[in-house]
Formats: structure tokens, C-alpha cells, sequence
């Protein structure tokens, strides 16, 4: 029994992490029905920012979350004027071939300036310390990742729904002609939501760095795709669904590692995504309409 | 107020708006009517911006509007009523009503009138923190027509505000329409439903296949032979 709550303890960042990542596929795909393959890519990016404002710059992990954050917003919002949005009126698989493009132009890129090597977060940034409670160990690091994962979710949920940039998403993502002649601007709404999702990304990247302790090129690819499973799993477009899935995805993972084996971890995250494609492909909160995905 | 003055409007190879002209008063009714795919609401959109014009102009209020972008439009003072109402299903019924007053910045004056929109329609109040989807027919069209209102229009633009709807709400709608325009609203009617359209209006354009085929004034059109023959059922 403690074994399981131990596990439910580690699962629990991790699966905070998922759940930041899918939240940026789920509200993109909301608003313009694009699987933007790019974005594990673009938490990548936000893991290198960190990474650097922590050894360059020197400064705190708190300070390299928010430059991390802030970068990823301008270059999410520039990736979607440069590659997206010439395409919004073509075919949808135009839009998805342009964004695996994107994904790997963004990993091969970086590999060309900063070179394939990991690159160790470094030991000051985050001096891990262990606190028994209940005869659980938590780590510090762990609670880190959890309550700042928490705390964006949080701002999200108000920003979504309670503001008037938060509503004109959600209208703009409800019917994009009905939005115009409410005198929303699509193009604008869009950016914003690309910033807002690439903001999200960047900070959960910076907590797979602490998490793992490491940062590289093609960091955002494994975690991308179970972000993305993730979505699925709550119901692509759905944003609760996309937090619950995350957490799924986290918790399974941890049970497979801790119970099982963990080779198997990620064959799991795939075996889930064949899993619901064949029972429910709209995803847990999602309503079965024949399309989506 | 408003005149539109030979737009040719297409949809690829499809010639949606052939030369078409019409003009609207200010504070009057103005009733555009036709059969399934004559172009009304191709007409309303391009008023609206959502579809461009290959070539003609729009002038509101002496200043033309042909090139102004959709999301600018209503920001001059001219709010749709779409087809199929096209209410924000997910949002709340107040949302919507905020959506409406999307370009307006003092929150007080919004708030009066969202109230003021309650006043008109008591059956929203009930339902003002309810989603909207799971609104009647009835109730969604009194939505749509409350949310064009938020926007304090000088013009509304109404598709078919009767469509679907059971006789009595019909009349019920037509009512609310009239008392909005003896407020001060001016408004574009498009219809379907062509007698109860040619009864409240002053001025009623009939067009067929893209084109304005018969115009004048409503009451007079409405005791046409073309007229009752082709829309009135006799
Ligand atoms: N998005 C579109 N793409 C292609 N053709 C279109 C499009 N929208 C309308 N059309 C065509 O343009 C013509 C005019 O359509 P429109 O919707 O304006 O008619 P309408 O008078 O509003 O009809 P209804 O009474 O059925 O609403 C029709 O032939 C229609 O098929
Ligand atoms: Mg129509």
C-alpha cells in the first residue's frame, strides 16, 4: 500500500507535466483543428532557455521558467504567422505535414547550433533534498514540478474563463464566422493562443529539465507524443480532459516503471493511444461525432 | 443609410451576387426576399465582409465599407443576425450577451444593457447561467438577437429569424423586430417567410438567382400578382 502511494507520488509531476504540454495540443487543435506536431519541439526550446538563463545568466529556476516562458510565447506566436497560418484555408493534412516539418526543422536546427550532447542541469540550480512524510519520501523536486504545474493550470482555467481574451478563444474555437461578426479578431486570437500554449510548453519543459536533470535536442519528442496521447485519451479539443489525461499518462507510466518493467513505459503510452482509437476514439469527455483525430 | 451598389459577388465559379443594388433608410424596414439559394444571405455577408465583393461598393452612413475587414464591420454600427443563429453553444447565455458587446469598453453600460436585453427577453434571465446549446429554438433565435443587439447596431442585419421556428414564436419574433426598429434601430430583414416579412416592412426587394428581379413598396408588393403567385402561396 505505501509502494502504491509512493508510486502516486512520483506519477503525479510527471503527469503534471503531461498535462501541461497536451493542454497547448488540445487548445490548438480547438481553435484551428491543427495537431501541432511541433509543440513537444517547442517545450524543448523552453527547456534550452532554461537551461542557458540558469548557466549563462546565472539566474534562479524561477527566473529561468518565466524567460523560458516568455521566449516560447513570442516563437510559438512567430512559428504560427511563418508556418501555419498561410496554410489556415488548405487541406488539413497540409497543415499537419508543414507542422512534423516544423518539429523536425526545430530538433535539427538546434542539434546544429548547440550539438547533440545532453547538457546536465546544473546541481545549484535545484540542490535536491528528500522529506519523509508518513513514511512516503518526497522529494523536493517533485513538489516543485507539482505546485507550479498546479499554479499555471489555475491561471489557465481563470484566464479561459473568466477573461475577455479567455472568451474570445473560446469563441473563436466554437465558430470562428459567428466570432468575426462579434468584431473578434481571428488572427489575433489565434497568436494569442499559440503564446499562451507555447508559454505553457516552455515552463513544462524547464520541469522536465529538473525532472530528469538533463536537457537535450530531441528531448520533445517521447514526452511530446505522450502529451499528445494525453489529449487523445481526454478528448482532443476538450481542456479538462486534456489535464485529466495528463495525469493518466503520468500515474500509468510510474505504475509500469515501478510494477512492471521500464522498458515498457513508453510502449504502454502507445498501447493506450491504439487503445482508445478502437473503443472511444472522442476521447473520455469527448462526444462520439464520427470525425475529429 | 446604407447602399449597396451593384456587387458582383462569387463563390469560386459560382456567380452567388449578379449587379445587385439595394438601398436601405435610416429607421426604416427594409425586407429582402427569395427562395432557397437566391443569395440572401451571400447579400448579408458581404454587407458584413465575410464575403469580398469582386467588384461594386458598399457605403454605410456616407462612407465606404466595401474593403473594411469583417471584424471592423461591426465596430461601424452594423450587427448580424446570422442564419441558423449561430449562438456560442458551449458559452453561457450572459457570456454570449458579453461576446455581443465584444468591441465595447465601459463594463457598467454593458451591464445595463445585458439587463435591458433581460427586460426584453424574461425567458433568458431565467436561463442566464445556462449554456446556451441546451436553449430551445426559440430561445437560441432570442439569443442571437439580444447578442446583435449588445453591440448597440445603427443596422441589423437578420437572416431568416423565423426559420424553424412553431407559428406563435414566429409572431412573437416579428413583434420583438417591429419594437427594435420603432427604438430607433434600422434594420435589413431577410426572409423566407414572405408574408409576414412584406407586413412589417416599408420597403421589400425580391431576388431571385443572385439578381433583384422586383422591388418596391412592402405594402404595395405584397398585393402584387408576381409576388403572391410566386412567395405567397397564391
Ligand atoms: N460557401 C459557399 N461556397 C460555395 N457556394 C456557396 C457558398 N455559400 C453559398 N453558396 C451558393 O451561393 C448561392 C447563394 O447562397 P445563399 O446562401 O446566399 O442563398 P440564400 O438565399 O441565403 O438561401 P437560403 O434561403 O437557403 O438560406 C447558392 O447557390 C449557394 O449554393
Ligand atoms: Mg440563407
Amino acid at each position: 500500500m505505501l509502494e502504491f502511494a509512493q508510486q502516486i507520488v512520483n506519477g503525479l509531476s510527471l503527469g503534471a507535466i503531461y498535462a501541461l504540454i497536451a493542454l497547448g495540443y488540445t487548445m490548438v487543435y480547438g481553435i484551428i483543428k491543427l495537431i501541432n506536431f511541433a509543440h513537444g519541439d517547442i517545450m524543448m526550446v523552453g527547456a534550452l532557455v532554461g537551461y542557458f538563463s540558469l548557466t549563462l545568466l546565472g539566474t534562479n529556476i524561477f527566473v529561468a521558467m518565466l524567460a523560458a516562458m516568455i521566449a516560447c510565447a513570442v516563437f510559438g506566436v512567430l512559428i504560427e504567422k511563418i508556418a501555419y497560418r498561410p496554410l489556415r484555408n488548405s487541406t488539413r493534412i497540409a497543415a499537419l505535414i508543414t507542422a512534423i516539418g516544423v518539429s523536425l526543422f526545430l530538433e535539427y536546427f538546434t542539434i546544429f547550433l548547440f550539438g547533440p550532447a545532453q547538457k546536465v542541469f546544473p546541481e545549484t540550480a535545484f540542490p535536491i533534498k528528500a522529506y519523509a512524510v508518513g513514511g512516503l519520501s518526497i522529494l523536493n523536486k517533485d513538489v516543485f514540478v507539482f505546485v507550479s504545474a498546479v499554479v499555471l493550470m489555475l491561471i489557465l482555467q481563470y484566464i479561459i474563463k473568466w477573461t475577455k481574451t479567455g472568451k474570445a478563444m473560446r469563441a473563436v474555437s466554437l465558430d470562428r464566422e459567428a466570432a468575426v461578426l462579434m468584431g473578434i479578431s481571428v488572427d489575433k486570437t489565434i497568436s494569442i493562443t499559440f503564446a499562451i500554449c507555447s508559454a505553457l510548453a516552455a515552463a513544462a519543459g524547464v520541469m522536465l529539465g529538473v525532472y530528469y536533470n538533463t536537457v537535450n535536442p530531441l528531448m520533445g519528442i517521447i514526452p511530446g507524443l505522450k502529451a499528445f496521447v494525453a489529449a487523445v485519451l481526454g478528448g482532443i479539443g476538450i481542456i479538462p480532459g486534456a489535464m485529466v489525461g495528463g495525469f493518466v499518462m503520468g500515474l500509468l507510466e510510474t505504475m509500469v516503471s515501478g510494477y512492471g518493467n521500464s522498458l515498457y513505459r513508453d510502449a504502454v503510452a502507445f498501447g493506450v493511444l491504439i487503445f482508445i482509437l478502437l473503443i472511444k476514439p472522442s476521447g473520455i469527455f469527448g462526444e462520439d461525432t464520427g470525425e475529429k483525430v | 443609410m446604407l447602399a449597396v451598389k451593384d456587387i458582383d459577388v462569387y463563390y469560386g465559379a459560382i456567380h452567388a451576387l449578379k449587379k445587385l443594388s439595394i438601398n436601405v433608410e435610416q429607421g426604416s424596414i427594409v425586407t429582402l426576399i427569395g427562395a432557397n439559394g437566391a443569395g440572401k444571405s451571400t447579400t448579408l455577408k458581404t454587407v458584413s465582409g465575410i464575403t469580398r465583393p469582386k467588384s461594386g461598393s458598399i457605403i454605410f452612413k456616407d462612407e465606404d465599407i466595401t474593403r473594411v475587414l469583417p471584424e471592423k464591420i461591426v465596430g461601424r454600427g452594423i450587427s448580424q443576425v446570422p442564419e441558423g443563429r449561430r449562438i456560442f453553444a458551449a458559452m453561457s447565455v450572459i457570456e454570449n450577451l458579453e461576446m455581443g458587446a465584444f468591441l465595447r469598453k465601459k463594463k457598467s453600460e454593458i451591464d445595463e444593457d445585458i439587463e435591458m436585453v433581460f427586460t426584453r427577453f424574461p425567458r433568458l434571465k431565467e436561463r442566464r447561467k445556462q449554456t446556451a446549446g441546451t436553449l430551445s429554438g426559440g430561445e437560441q433565435q432570442m439569443l442571437a438577437i439580444g447578442r446583435a443587439l449588445m453591440a448597440k447596431p445603427e443596422l441589423m442585419l437578420m437572416d431568416e429569424p423565423s426559420m424553424g421556428l412553431a407559428p406563435l414564436l414566429v409572431k412573437e419574433i416579428f413583434d420583438i423586430i417591429k419594437d427594435i426598429n420603432s427604438q430607433g434601430t434600422t434594420i435589413l430583414l431577410v426572409e423566407q417567410n414572405a408574408n409576414m416579412a412584406l407586413s412589417i416592412a416599408d420597403y421589400a426587394y425580391v431576388i431571385e438567382t443572385g439578381e433583384i428581379v422586383l422591388q418596391g413598396n412592402a405594402k404595395e408588393l405584397m398585393h402584387s400578382e408576381e409576388v403572391k403567385k410566386a412567395y405567397l402561396g397564391g
